[in-house]
């Protein structure tokens, strides 16, 4: 779910490894970003929505990833593909630290950009 | 009681209203500082200006000490977010959500959030009620548990032709008025008949009214 640079990235990624792939953006003109190669579904709809996420066969996913921009829209579609469609596994990109740690709290896989970007300036700041 | 409410739109201004002047202690978290300026304009200095998803906003509002949460804003994935800090990160034990879409309320209800309040889902429940076939409710009986509806009984109904004694009425309920298409109006007995399109005004319960306008009108739901 989004289908912006990084979750495009990973979706064509993930396609050209050989996985099913869905991708789910509620902007149509976002698929523009998957390269022409990319042989997954799209899906057009708010990747929170659970009706929206049945249409992508949220509920076979053995893996469901929340990487679109807001944290509030990735905690929720994960809880809903985790709770509601009983994903195998979900994930989700939330930014804001202390809301990653209490959805970690709450069993939901999470990368938070902002803790491992500033690991990389600590080190690119300080590289010799 | 302490209530912190977040978004301060039409519903959440308006509950911050009603709540201050029961006596409440209230503040707002709004986004918008020109909302939440004129927030300030009409109630006294409640509103507090920030992200309410953020857990120091949260801790500036004094979610630590507040005894109700309410997401009052008019995006879902935000109330969710709203009501999983509140609990998670201060404990709040008791916290209501706004639902705009309700095909969200499954995730609410899957998280533990029970208290949800859906305006759609109220106005299209009441809508369904007022256009349901064949069926008007009149009136509450006030003070009882009873109401007075009204039932039109279709040429084609299971009933027409049948006395009312044989009818089988739900329980704690009683035809009091029947009025045939052209008729006067009588006061039915065990012996009268119901005939098609005979207007029926019924006293019931609200647990039986579905069963009764089953029987008299032999429409499913």
């Amino acid at each position: 779910m989004g289908c912006g640079r990084l979750g495009s990235t990973i979706a064509a990624e993930f396609d050209a490894e050989g996985h099913a792939v869905t991708v789910i953006d509620h902007d149509e003109s976002a698929f523009n970003w998957l390269p022409e190669s990319f042989g997954g579904e799209t899906v057009l709809g708010p990747g929170e929505d659970a009706a929206v996420q049945e249409r992508a066969g949220a509920a076979q996913a053995d893996i469901f990833l929340a990487l679109a921009n807001g944290d509030n829209r990735n905690a929720m579609a994960a809880q809903v593909a985790l709770h509601v469609h009983g994903a195998a596994r979900v994930v989700a990109r939330i930014f804001d630290p202390e809301r990653a740690e209490i959805y970690r709290e709450l069993g939901i896989g999470v990368v938070n950009p902002t803790t491992a970007l500033e690991s990389l300036v600590r080190a690119a700041a300080f590289e010799d | 009681m302490y209530i912190i409410i977040v978004g301060g739109g039409k519903v959440g201004r308006g509950a911050a209203r009603d709540l201050i002047s029961a006596g409440h202690e209230v503040c707002v978290i709004e986004r918008e500082p020109q909302v939440a300026w004129a927030i300030n304009d009409e109630l006294g200095d409640v509103a507090l200006v920030g992200d309410g998803t953020e857990v120091r906003v949260q801790r500036a509002a004094g979610m630590n000490r507040v005894d109700v949460v309410v997401a009052a804003s008019g995006r879902d994935q935000a109330n969710l977010a709203v009501c999983q800090v509140a609990q998670q990160r201060f404990g709040a034990s008791r916290v209501i959500a706004r639902i705009n879409d309700p095909r969200n309320e499954a995730i609410f209800r899957a998280v533990g959030i029970s208290t949800t309040i859906s305006a759609t889902r109220a106005i299209v429940s009441s809508i369904e009620h007022e256009v349901d076939a064949n069926m008007l409710r009149l009136l509450e009986l006030s003070g009882t548990e009873f109401e007075l509806v009204e039932v039109v009984v279709p040429p084609d109904a299971p009933v027409v032709g049948r006395m009312v004694r044989h009818l089988g009425l739900p329980p704690r309920t009683v035809l009091t008025l029947m009025l045939r298409p052209g008729g006067r109006p009588e006061v039915p007995g065990p012996d009268s008949v119901l005939e098609p399109n005979a207007m029926v005004l019924a006293v019931t319960e609200p647990e039986q009214e579905e069963r009764l306008r089953r029987l008299l009108t032999g429409a499913e739901a």
